[in-house]
């Protein structure tokens, strides 16, 4: 009933001394049902995504060391002194962070690349119909599919100086090294960390690209090959353009998780990251966490979610505008 | 039409609910009362092989403690890695535990943040007296000149474990007692084709122990007087040099261990691959893994010269873990009573002895059972040459910072890199600026 008396309300105020019909009640109830319906997820985006980030921003201007954590409201107002901190590049805390965000925008380059380029080349080929191709699909599928724990702790077995099958492979089989190398310490651990993020990436970058390669008409491609062009030639003209769509949406869903992904660098390396894999989500988590310093942290994490926003925008912002002069 | 206003109605009721969940909630932070006096909930630290041992220690207890006081434990244990960050938590929110175990190292820093109960002497009385426990386990209760944070619960200390056949191989007599002798035995030890000396190179705890009782024998501090962070004076560069060059230089530490930081050293030293381990109350952890208690000795922690004492010649931190009480707890006074409980005499033995531990309890470190050589070693370093980390409320951080920058130059001698006073100086440097300010 309250909903009723609302449309009324808002009617009266809308138009003031028309008195409301009852078809344009109807109407404007219409209207408002799915907002209405979207008002519960609305809620719960609020609960789960918005207050949090709030009060995260709000904790951004707080000094909130370990003296304050029990009583946060009591932790003095900073200012920007937090944000000062993190983007002061000659001293060290603002040197770490400027260094552990070169380090992850290079890793996420490389791993997007890696796995959209992977994702790809697989999905093309396995189009074509071949026996153990349902096999081969499902096997490809599988790095996406295991909990993220157990696959990165296995790599990190693997990955282990004495014992692991990486070196085994590499040194003892294949003497590709003069020494066991070390993976998960020192400069390969960057190496390390992109291997288990691209085999974790890419899978889910060719589930994608299949099911946007099954709305590609066949025809387009018989033309082209009675018309003489050759595979390169359909993958330039027909696969990649028609694909445009996924990929836009692909790309900046695989450069956002992988820029943020925790779980692959903690798992594999703990909590003190080595310096060449110290990517940025780790080092926020070791700013707050470790240090007990929760006010740089969320400074430290606004800072990123406004980089992240900038980029997707001015990418929606590109990729929005090169559809709408190739739609005309 | 009906369908579309009942699911209108569903909407809106669904979104109130919502609301006045998300005003729910939040932190009471507010002092401690007794309004639920029959239940506790108690967080153990993971002191057994595993968390099902821990379990199986302590319920019987527990079970005990309800008999004699009518009050149900609920039981926790927490592994730790995880421990910090629930303290933390249940610090932020004021949702927790009503007594927890900390190690000792976090008194201070956990006294900072003013979750626990502090132990005046009005809460001692009910546990029957400071004077109960040893001196050296009351050093490592949070800063000197407060109110402890928490009561001693287990006492432990680094000892040397070193393989018998192994040396009896390599014809060494005895265990080394200095650092020289130390690197000489490794090189007969390395003669006959076994690795010296384990270390968790990647652990970052681990190395903090190690630097701080180096440092110590180098004459210096971590810390000033009055507080402040000194990473980077001669003795702690010297110090530090000194525990990576068992790797860098001497050789002794295998290069592999610089990735270690899943006790794979213990593991090492129980498959007869490494001949010695500088480890804390290692001899329940060595028998899960399969070793028998003669195949190994336990003698102190080799000094720079001459016998461990006071001073220059410490060769252990003070390992231990406290029992706090968390101050927002529901049932203060049962939670009292449940630390009196577990520090009594009594109970002292029974869990010391399970976790091969030292009570830090006067009264119960005298019985027999502490008397076996492996413990008179660990009962006689606590007593002697044992020194608290610093009790300073940056202590969480310093572990970080310089636990994390010991790791690096690891990383470096693994890598054949050279380790130099100038690296070892620049990383300090570095750890030391990404202290707090204050």
């Amino acid at each position: 009933m309250t909903t009723t008396t609302a449309v009324k309300e808002t009617v009266g105020t809308t138009a003031p001394g028309a008195a409301p019909t009852p078809r344009r009640t109807g109407r404007l109830r219409r209207i408002g049902l799915p907002y209405l319906l979207l008002l519960p997820a609305l809620l719960l985006e609020l609960l789960v995504h918005l207050v949090p980030m709030v009060i995260g921003v709000v904790m951004s201007f707080k000094e909130l060391t370990q003296f304050y954590i029990r009583d946060w409201g009591s932790a003095p107002w900073s200012g920007l002194g937090n944000y000062k901190v993190s983007v002061d590049f000659d001293a060290p805390v603002g040197e770490a962070l400027l260094h552990s965000f070169f380090v992850t925008v290079g890793f996420t380059l490389l791993s997007v690349g890696l796995c959209w380029l992977i994702g790809t080349t697989a999905a093309i080929y396995m189009q074509d119909t071949f026996r153990g191709r349902g096999l081969l699909r499902a096997l490809f599928l599988v790095p996406y599919a295991l909990p993220v724990y157990t696959a990165v702790i296995t790599w990190v077995f693997m990955f282990q100086h004495d014992n692991g099958l990486v070196n085994h492979v590499l040194h003892d089989q294949l003497h590709l090294t003069d020494k066991p190398s070390f993976w998960l310490i020192g400069d390969n651990s960057f190496v390390a960390l992109l291997v288990v993020s691209v085999w974790k990436g890419w899978p889910f970058a060719f589930l994608i690209i299949m099911a946007g390669l099954q709305n590609i008409p066949r025809e387009l491609y018989e033309a082209a090959a009675l018309d003489g062009a050759g595979m390169w030639q359909q993958i330039r003209r027909i696969t990649l353009p028609s694909l445009r769509p996924v990929n836009q949406v692909l790309v900046l869903v695989l450069f956002l998780w992988t820029f943020n992904d925790f779980n692959t660098p903690y798992v594999l390396f703990g909590r003190a990251a080595p310096e060449a894999a110290d990517l940025i989500s780790v080092h926020i988590y070791q700013a707050s966490f470790v240090t007990w310093n929760f006010g740089t942290g969320s400074a430290m994490s606004v800072l990123l979610l406004l980089f992240l926003l900038v980029v997707t925008g001015a990418y929606l912002l590109l990729t929005s505008r090169g559809r709408r002069t190739s739609d005309v | 039409m009906r369908s579309i206003r009942a699911a209108a109605v569903g909407a809106v009721t669904l979104s109130l609910a919502l609301a006045a969940s998300a005003c729910g909630g939040g932190s009471s932070t507010g002092g401690g009362s007794n309004d639920s006096p029959k239940t506790l909930t108690y967080w153990a630290s993971n002191q057994g092989a595993s968390i099902e041992v821990d379990k199986k220690v302590l319920q019987p207890e527990l079970d005990k403690f309800e008999k004699q006081y009518g009050i149900k434990v609920k039981l926790e244990v927490v592994p730790w890695s995880d421990l910090l960050n629930r303290i933390l938590t249940a610090t932020t929110s004021g949702q927790g535990p009503d007594v927890l175990n900390i190690g000792n190292t976090w008194s201070a820093s956990l006294q900072a943040t003013g979750a626990l109960l502090p132990w005046d002497a009005k809460n001692f009385a009910k546990i029957g007296g400071k004077d109960r426990f040893v001196d050296s386990a009351l050093g490592s209760t949070g800063v000197q000149g407060q109110d402890p944070a928490a009561v001693p619960l287990y006492s432990m200390a680094y000892a040397l474990y070193y393989n018998k056949k192994i040396f009896a191989d390599a014809g060494i007599a005895k265990p080394p007692a200095t650092w020289d002798e130390l690197v000489a035995d490794g090189k007969k030890i390395q003669a006959k084709g076994k690795q010296v000396i384990g270390a968790e190179g990647a652990n970052v705890s681990e190395n903090i122990h190690h630097v701080f009782v180096f440092a110590k024998q180098h004459g210096a501090d971590f810390f000033t007087a009055d507080g402040k962070p000194d990473f980077t004076n001669d003795g702690v560069v010297a110090a530090v040099k000194q525990y990576v060059d068992l790797m860098a230089k001497d050789k002794v530490i295998p290069q592999g261990n610089a990735e270690y930081a899943q006790n794979q050293s213990v593991s090492d030293f129980a498959k007869g691959k490494t001949a010695m381990l500088l480890w804390q109350s290692a001899s329940a952890n060595l028998k899960s893994q399969g070793m028998s208690e003669d195949a190994y000795g336990i003698a102190p922690v080799p000094v720079r010269s001459g016998t461990p004492g006071t001073g220059t010649q410490v060769n252990s931190m003070v390992a231990g873990i406290n029992m706090a009480v968390f101050k927002n707890s529901h049932n203060l006074d049962g939670a009292t009573k449940f630390v009196k409980f577990m520090t009594s005499d009594d109970e002292q033995k029974i869990l010391n002895k399970a976790y091969s531990s030292i009570p830090p309890v006067k009264s119960a470190q005298a019985d027999p059972s502490f008397n076996t050589p492996a413990n008179a070693v660990l009962k006689n370093t606590l007593a002697t040459s044992a020194a608290a980390l610093p009790q300073v409320a940056q202590e969480s951080q310093f572990e970080t910072t310089v636990g994390t920058a010991v790791k690096e130059l690891f990383a470096d001698a693994a890598a054949g890199r050279a380790v130099t006073t100038d690296s070892v100086k620049a990383k300090l440097e570095k750890a030391q600026q990404q202290m707090p300010a204050k």
